[in-house]
């Protein structure tokens, strides 16, 4: 091989090595949009706002259901013996330690706020059922205690609390 | 796809699959070894150009799927929900848009590519014949995807169309009722519309795929149509055609990103942007571009029945071409007359498709009468003829020969070229004549900020429009598309989240039902939409004289007029795509108390000079000092007019900052891209010569 040609062969392995290159950035610019459009729009996200959810209405021991996000979410107004029951408990008997205490919100502490999908598989736990007088998530057997601690069966963690505050004593905003 | 390969891969794995499935020796055989004329030139690279835009089509449709609603109420709004909230929406559905005109763009140079050099005759007549059927398919796919936007255009083209089986002798009612699920276009019909729409680019891939067999089969034609002898006359498809294919698209790309970034609705049809309506016709119904040529034919025929099987025929006469045109001689090079009739027939083809754009009256009829007779006289009169008379020009020996001879002589200027000017020369001189008629009632071309390549919005004029609107417009017409949220978008009026949460607290909005069962009213979010200021289209109309005044969402992308020719090829370059801004502007101004003589307006209808016909249902909604503004600009008709019309572009097109900006870096790369294409294609090929 003479020189000349070798020279003129590394100019021509840069160029195809560059347009290689610039093609495949194309292609990954190109795959962005395709991709991102699957995300939430921004109709949905602007649905997904915070809302607010007036706990006048709920007597003690009675729990309501509220959509946030599309996902159910129990507002428990918790009985004397529901809480006591909670909070004596031994933290190591439970599978996912957590206090009762961290669970609620201070000076509120009778109103259970946790987002209602079994942290199993994704069914909807039945509230005020099950051996702990909490939720029993009828799909495969799991229980929830009445702070929504997992107790029994196959799920591996306690029911979320969503993102809430109080803005007044009867008035939570979730979200 | 030639017979059995001898190609083995050396992998062991590829080998065990090779030995159970011989996938690598089809690809290799099909499009790495298989040998491809030397001396193709770029006309035949839109085969590969039309794979990649069924591929763009594929791609980008079956994501708008994902975001589509294909139902009579919902369809309109679901597509607009994609342009305005889907991340990159009106990047897809501009790209999906836009794409189907570009196939057809390109069908038709590949189409017309096909026509000069022979590509039709022995022996590959059946595959000219799949191509044909692709086309159809095409049609038939591009015509029912653009009746799913379910605007004005997409219901009256499906009425029009589908009632063109009506033209059938005793089943023609039936017919057009099992075409519509019901008495009329309607949800079943909008339904099937969309399956369908769905299904054929799958029907049309497959055709596809028989096309480039039988085109592997019997081999590329090229432009000296003669057959391959020896080695010399071919090279192997990859990398050379590959690489030239690849150049070709890239360049093509360029072409495309013009109308997706810039330009994405020259093609379409203002009147899209209303919602059907089944109770009004558009003034005037036009297909998309590419149907233009038959639908002239089919208006020029002025019987019901016959003007739908000369429209049809128009199209099936193509798959009789390799019997019509019996010459031996393949190529137009070689043909001296065939040449020159060839280079009429594409004039006649888009005169044809110039006149299906225009209103069916006085001379645009009879040019459409003669021109259709011409089309057909191409291919039964013609080319029979032709074939019989026409002494060719000597063949090269070989493929060879001919790349070699390629240094020869320029043909001298051909007689169709002369034709084309003249008729060019008389179309201006005409739309000349009708705009120097029109001209007062056309609205002046205003200056716009966000016109142009770098265009932007002006925030001061957005907040000053969205003013206007809520003091004055709101009163009557409806936003119902855009959502105080979007006043904080980004590329919108500017506003923190905070000022559009307030902005929002400040409207009533109905909600419900609650646990009650009944509706409510609480202070605006927002989520919510700006409330329309009737409850439905019944009160709307009678508050208002019996016209409903319409939603101003979309209002300058639903308002145009006609540039005329050539001011509409000039648009194409200089990027205007203002009518809409222009036209709410003029209106907003065009009124005067003193009417014109010759000029008749009904009671509860006032003169305004730029509303087509004059007679406008509103009246004068501005005067000057009606709306103060805090930063000083002037309180005068012109101001408001300037300032509503720029928000009302704004929510016509939330995006388009973005689409502008986008479209800049999209075009730096690609002009990059295509120049480094074809510096490889280049060195590729130097290995040929
Ligand atoms: S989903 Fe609840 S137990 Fe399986």
């Amino acid at each position: 091989m003479t020189t000349a040609s070798s020279a003129g062969s590394t100019r021509r392995d840069f160029l195809f090595v560059a347009t290689g290159a610039v093609a495949a950035v194309g292609t990954v610019a190109t795959v962005w949009p395709l991709v991102s459009q699957m995300n939430p729009d921004a109709s949905t996200i602007a649905a997904g706002a915070p809302i607010q959810v007036d706990l006048a209405p709920i007597a003690e021991g009675q729990d309501i259901k509220v959509f946030w996000r599309g996902k159910p979410i129990y507002i428990m107004n918790r009985t004397k013996k529901q809480i006591d029951e909670a909070r004596a408990v031994p933290l190591s008997n439970l599978p996912d330690p957590a206090t009762d205490e961290s669970r609620v919100k201070a000076g509120h502490d009778q109103w259970l706020v946790v987002i209602g999908i079994c942290t199993h598989l994704g069914c909807i736990p039945i509230a005020h059922e099950g051996n702990y007088d909490g939720f029993f998530c009828p799909c495969h057997g799991s229980q929830y205690d009445s702070a929504g601690r997992i107790r029994q069966g196959p799920a591996p963690a306690n029911l979320p609390v969503p993102p809430y505050q109080f803005v007044s004593d009867t008035k939570i905003q979730i979200g | 796809m030639s017979g059995p390969s001898d190609y083995q891969p050396t992998n062991p794995v590829l080998k065990w699959i090779e030995r159970r499935l011989p996938i690598f020796g089809l690809v290799h055989s099909s499009f790495v070894a298989y040998p491809t004329p030397r001396n193709l030139n770029y006309w035949w690279t839109f085969g590969a150009i039309l794979s990649f835009m069924l591929a763009v089509q594929i791609l980008t449709g079956v994501i708008l799927a994902m975001h589509y609603t294909p139902n009579a109420d919902l369809a309109f709004r679901s597509v607009e929900g994609i342009v305005r909230d889907v991340n990159y929406g009106w990047l897809l559905r501009n790209t999906h848009a836009a794409g189907a005109s570009m196939f057809f763009f390109a069908v038709y140079i590949h189409m017309f590519r096909g026509l000069y050099y022979g590509s039709y005759k022995e022996p590959r007549e059946v595959l000219w014949i799949l191509g044909v059927i692709i086309y159809l398919l095409m049609m038939a796919t591009g015509f029912m995807g653009y009746v799913l936007p379910w605007g004005q255009m997409s219901f009256w083209g499906a009425t029009v169309i589908t009632n063109l089986f009506s033209a059938v002798p005793y089943f023609g009612e039936s017919i057009v009722t099992l075409l519509w699920g019901g008495y009329s276009v309607g949800n079943p019909t909008l339904n099937r519309f969309f399956s369908l729409h769905y299904l054929l680019p799958f029907v049309i891939a497959g055709v596809v795929v028989l096309h480039v067999w039988a085109l592997h089969v019997a081999g590329q034609n090229n432009p000296a149509g003669v057959e391959p002898k020896t080695e010399k006359d071919t090279v192997p498809f990859t990398p050379y055609a590959t690489i030239k294919d690849m150049f070709g698209v890239s360049c093509f790309m360029i072409f495309f990103a013009w109308f997706i970034f810039y330009m994405p609705n020259y093609l379409g049809d203002a009147d899209n942007y209303i919602p059907a309506n089944p109770g009004v016709t558009p003034t005037h119904i036009v297909p998309e571009w590419y149907y233009l040529p038959f639908y002239a034919i089919l208006r020029s025929i002025p019987n019901k029945l016959a003007g739908v099987i000369a429209m049809f025929s128009a199209i099936v006469v193509l798959a009789f071409l390799p019997w019509l045109d019996s010459a031996k001689t393949r190529s137009s090079k070689y043909r001296p007359l065939a040449k020159q009739f060839f280079w009429m027939f594409v004039v006649v083809c888009v005169l044809l498709g110039y006149l299906g754009a225009q209103p069916p009256e006085g001379i645009y009829v009879i040019a459409g009468r003669i021109l259709t007779v011409c089309y057909f006289a191409y291919f039964l009169i013609v080319l029979p003829l032709l074939s019989r008379i026409e002494t060719p020009r000597p063949l090269p020996n070989s493929i060879a020969d001919d790349v070699l001879a390629k240094s020869g002589g320029k043909a001298a200027p051909m007689v169709s070229t002369v034709i084309a000017l003249a008729v060019a020369g008389a179309l201006f001189a005409g739309s000349a004549q009708s705009a120097r008629a029109a001209e007062d009632d056309t609205p002046p071309s205003l200056s716009w900020s966000f016109a142009g390549p770098f265009g932007k919005y002006d925030r001061g004029a957005l907040q000053r429009g969205l003013k206007v609107y809520k003091e004055v417009c709101s009163n009557c017409h409806g936003l119902s598309y855009i959502a105080f949220r979007n006043l904080a978008d980004a590329g919108g009026p500017g506003y923190s989240t905070a000022q559009a949460t307030a902005f929002a607290a400040g409207y009533t909005v109905k909600d419900g039902p609650n646990d009650q069962g009944d509706m409510f009213d609480r202070p605006g979010r927002p989520a919510d939409y700006f409330p329309s200021p009737f409850p439905n289209e019944q009160a709307a109309r009678a508050a208002n004289g019996g016209a409903a005044p319409p939603d101003l969402s979309l209002i300058t992308k639903a308002r145009s007029y006609e540039r005329g020719f050539p001011q509409f090829i000039f648009d194409f370059f200089t990027q205007f795509q203002e009518q809409g801004p222009n036209y709410v502007s003029a209106i907003l101004q065009g009124f005067d108390d003193k009417v014109p003589d010759g000029v008749s307006i009904p009671e509860g209808s006032y003169y305004n000079k730029y509303f087509p016909g004059h007679a406008i249902k509103m009246p004068k909604p501005l005067s000057d000092g009606q709306v103060t503004f805090d930063d000083g600009s002037p309180a005068t008709v012109a101001q408001y007019a300037h300032d509503v019309a720029t928000f009302l572009m704004w929510t016509a097109e939330p995006h388009m900052e973005a689409r502008k900006r986008v479209g800049m870096q999209v075009f730096i790369f690609l002009i990059l891209f295509a120049g480094l294409m074809y510096f490889t294609k280049k060195k590729v090929w130097a290995n040929a010569h």
